[in-house]
């Protein structure tokens, strides 16, 4: 119990709640959203809300949504950031279909949110930046806090940039800009007091963050303190709420993101396996995440590789496969088309292999912050002739740090190159996340050939899983060539043989097609004939428009796919068991396209490309179309 | 090395059969690396060669060593990779003047100026032979092939001044029927701890018969280059550690000076890439305990 407001610094004013409690709320869950301008800090405001959230332990999911540029022209619509989140008192799915409450920073935050604000929301607004100059440049012709636009709204009008630079006015050595730049900290504290989070997180955060320059720590310490003093006081805000912590399974919690996730899952990879990891990439968005959070953890050995481009990103991952480490490549689809080559090699070659695609949106360069699962053919059949590759797809933030391990157990036992899929929505959102525990997670087997005195036949396979031998450099006895010329089977040498391209032709299909993949995960509902087929990012709102027409009383059976190639060998069973297959996709109809072919159904799509991620409300829409 | 290793020639041949054209320059620069192999020292298994795509490139099916014959420019990257994981191992880089100065021209560059622990062959015979005689980077301007029949109107590489401009820190030429000369700059070019670059002038009897007649043929014409002596009469006195001595050098030809300069243009010491990758995980500090990671910053119990 905190007995004085945030309890910490020079605070202007300390009321004991007991002097000024305001009536409390129950909330079952709620939805914020945060915009503002891309310079204004919402995506470091969001982040701070969320783990005040995390440590409340309210179940959470976010989503951060930015534009690609760094710092659009100031107060422009291109230029607005914004951080959704969604916490509540039981376990949720997606970050919220519309906001209940939206903080806009400026007009243009307004403008561009408004939209999906429904009528009787919350809106907070920060008046000072609605001057004439900015709301023309959002395009409004008069000021919406004014002229009715915002009627039906429940308005707050505050002054926040104007009582966060009064309330620094004090501390030496802090600018009038720097003292405006912590309106985010008054609007996170305003925040902090409505929704009751505790607080000692953030403070230690800024502490932190700010160590070199006390004076900006102590000014964003007081525009925290002083935003949160204002909810208590001000009478713009009669009720304070309050969303208990949810009944998630026992144990320990953290937030993670999916490239955070996804990152950690290859060093476990690597320790499981007990090879060293090396990861070649290029920054690119939305992927960049994953090398620099690798290139952090250099304690664990990890070796990353920032190359001259895609191409040699994926090549020098090769060839520390060849030379025995655990290869691994991260992209977004541009980038992905330029590796497709050298994961043509690794699939002549059968070495190891695991390219990570962080889908975003578009073809070419497209919308390059934006979700979108329409890589997927792609990455099947974006390669010069018959050329398998195994794919699984990432369902949560979370996953990805097991669809990682997954990867790469795949891609050493068989000896493969393997994609894994994310995507732009995973990447950044944010869920607690139990800890995982890694002295239980299986070891990945992997044995070096060695010399027996037989003459070496590099592409003798496995009779099991068809995988050839991995000789390593260093080996004595077991020297050899590979190349992307064929090869004649068991020898490896260069063969033109008709018979024998064939042969090779099929061994390599037979591979990939004979992988071993857990059985789909049917979650059936008695009486139900529609079958939701679902994969990779899109698990959270699927899920949660399942459960809606579920407690509708609608009946529909759900299964998310984790593997695209192979797929589960009772899929084709499953989904001949239902009259009606819907599958909800944000791309074109790719996976449907597949099932079609692959198991003669008729699947129907729901199919949406708009960057955004779905809502559960729309796939409820889609399945109840179908009941 | 801690046991004597008797390696002759032959150790070094693999059960390949040779599949260069009767006549080509790659069978002299093959015969001189084989030989000279075993004076390195290093067992068959620590010996890596790396080809992308052209006639050259089919260099590692004949080394009864570690290999891998890759993609058409790509070389550099892959054997980056291997290199910066294996420091235990020599990597070599086979490449033509095609793979290396077009289609894997940036490859090339970036490996230099990493200082990546590579030796890379080029070998140049300013002309693309596997895909039946069309110009190269390093064909000569009015160079009349299929793809120019009227000439070629690029103006070409100097591999050796672009290896400079990369910062090399050893770059070198040599002639394919040059046994002696060749095995010298291979000698150099093994005990350079980084990148190597070797540009060895081949002949291509097929669809540039003659390119380099003027030195193959005319002993006289090759000057060797000597460290601390001026070149010829050019008033360069060479310096291996002289960058703008290298660079001055590297413009001089037959043309200009009626002279060719072989051997060793620059050679300096500079940490290799993977050494310093290396000092960075030696040196790292921070959590090390992947369940202290995936623990660490806020965490809350339920």
């Amino acid at each position: 119990m905190t007995p004085c407001g945030p309890g910490f610094g020079p605070a202007p004013r300390c009321y004991c709640r007991s002097e000024l409690a305001k009536p409390v709320e129950q909330l079952e869950s709620v939805v914020i959203r945060f915009a503002g301008d891309s310079g204004d800090g919402m995506q470091l405001t969001g982040g701070r809300f969320t783990s005040e959230t995390a440590l409340k332990g309210n179940d959470l999911a976010t989503f951060p949504d930015f534009p690609a540029e760094i710092r659009a022209p100031a107060g422009s619509l291109p230029g607005v950031s914004g951080f959704q989140l969604h916490f509540a008192d039981h376990d949720i799915l997606t970050p919220g279909d519309q906001p209940d409450v939206l903080v806009a920073m400026n007009p243009a935050a307004l403008k561009t949110n408004l939209r999906d604000l429904p009528k009787g929301g919350t809106l907070i607004v920060d008046t000072d930046a609605f001057t004439d100059r900015n709301l023309q440049k959002a395009g409004y012709e008069s000021s919406p806090l004014d002229d009715g636009t915002l009627d039906g709204y429940q308005v707050h009008a505050v002054q926040l940039t104007s009582m966060t630079v009064a309330a620094l006015k004090e501390i030496e050595g802090v600018t009038p800009r720097e003292a405006e730049r912590a309106k985010n900290m008054f609007a996170l504290g305003l925040m902090s007091w409505l929704y009751g989070r505790p607080v000692d997180s953030t403070i230690e955060f800024l502490q932190k963050k700010f160590a070199k320059r006390p004076e900006i720590a102590e000014a964003n310490l007081k525009a925290f303190n002083t935003g949160y003093a204002f909810g208590e006081t001000s009478e713009s805000f009669a009720v304070q709420y309050e969303v208990k912590p949810a009944q998630l399974a026992p144990g320990m919690y953290r937030q993670v993101t999916g490239n955070q996730a996804l990152s950690w899952g290859l060093i476990a990879a690597s320790k499981l396996s007990g090879l060293d990891l090396f990861l070649g990439a290029y920054p690119i968005t939305p992927a960049s995440s994953i090398l620099e959070e690798l290139a952090r953890q250099k304690a664990f050995g990890v070796r990353t590789f920032q190359a001259e481009d895609e191409i040699a990103a994926c090549g020098a991952a090769l060839g520390a496969s060849f030379g025995g480490a655990l290869g691994v490549t991260t992209s977004a689809g541009p980038g992905i088309v330029l590796k497709s080559e050298t994961v043509g090699l690794a699939v002549a070659l059968e070495l190891p292999l695991v390219i990570i695609d962080v889908q975003r949106a578009g073809p070419s360069t497209g919308m390059p912050t934006k979700p979108e699962q329409a890589d997927l053919l792609m990455v099947l059949y974006g390669r010069n002739s018959e050329s398998p590759v195994p794919v699984l797809a990432a369902a949560t933030p979370g996953d990805c740090f097991y669809a990682a391990i997954e990867a790469a157990r795949v891609a050493l036992t068989y000896r493969t190159p393997v994609y894994l899929l994310s995507d732009a929505y995973l990447a950044n959102g944010a869920e607690p996340w139990p800890i995982p525990e890694i002295a239980s997670l299986a070891p990945i087997d992997v044995s070096f050939a060695e010399a027996n005195g037989a003459t070496f036949l590099p592409y003798k396979r496995d009779p099991e899983t068809l995988a050839r031998p991995w000789a390593i450099p260093g080996t004595p006895g077991l020297e050899h060539r590979i190349g992307g010329l064929e090869k004649a089977n068991e020898t490896g040498n260069v063969s033109y043989d008709p018979d024998n391209h064939d042969l090779m032709t099929q061994l390599r299909a037979q591979k990939v097609a004979g992988i071993t993949v857990p059985d789909a995960e049917v979650d059936h509902q008695e009486g139900a004939d529609v079958l939701v087929l679902s994969w990779g990012g899109t698990y959270g709102p699927v899920a949660a428009g399942v459960r809606r027409v579920r407690s509708a009383g609608g009946r529909v059976s759900h299964v998310h796919l984790r593997w695209l190639n192979p797929f589960p060998a009772n899929l084709g069973d499953v989904l001949r068991s239902y009259d009606r297959v819907l599958v909800p996709e944000m791309n074109l109809g790719q996976l449907r396209k597949l099932v079609r072919a692959e198991f003669l159904v008729d699947a129907v799509g729901y199919n949406r490309v708009s960057g955004k991620p779905f809502k559960a409300g729309e796939i409820r829409d889609a399945i109840e179309a179908m009941l | 090395m801690a046991t004597e290793l008797k390696l002759t020639t032959k150790d070094f041949k693999s059960d390949q059969e040779v599949r260069w054209c009767p006549g080509c320059g790659d069978y002299a620069i093959l015969a001189a690396v084989q030989s000279f192999m075993p004076e390195l020292g290093l067992s068959r298994e620590r010996l890596v060669f790396i080809s992308g795509i052209g006639c050259a490139a089919r260099f590692p099916y004949y080394m009864q060593t570690y290999g891998m014959h890759s993609i058409h420019g790509r070389a550099p990257a892959i054997a980056t990779g291997l290199a910066v994981t294996r420091p235990d191992l020599s990597v070599w880089v086979v490449t033509g003047d095609g793979d290396a100065l077009s289609i894997g021209g940036n490859h090339l560059i970036h490996a230099l100026r990493r200082n990546v622990n590579l030796k890379i062959l080029l070998f140049n015979n300013r002309i693309y032979g596997l895909t039946k005689g069309q110009y190269s980077p390093t064909s000569g301007q009015g160079k009349v092939t299929g793809s120019t029949p009227l000439g070629s109107v690029d103006y070409p590489f100097n591999p050796l001044a672009l290896a400079l401009g990369a910062n090399a820190t050893f770059v070198a030429r040599a002639l394919d029927t040059d046994k002696q000369g060749l095995t010298e700059v291979l000698r150099r070019a093994a005990h350079h701890r980084g990148a190597a670059f070797v540009e060895i002038f081949q002949n291509c009897n097929i669809y540039n018969d003659g390119e380099f007649d003027y030195v193959r043929e005319n002993k006289e014409a090759r000057t060797y280059l000597e460290h601390g002596k001026e070149f010829g009469n050019t008033g360069i006195v060479h310096d291996e550690a002289d960058f703008a001595a290298a660079f001055a050098l590297s413009q001089v030809t037959w043309e200009t000076h009626g002279a060719v300069p072989l051997g060793v243009f620059r050679d300096v010491e500079r940490d290799s890439y993977d050494e310093l990758v290396q000092q960075q995980i030696d040196n790292a500090t921070g959590i090390d305990d992947l369940q202290a990671l995936v623990g660490s910053g806020d965490t809350w119990r339920i």
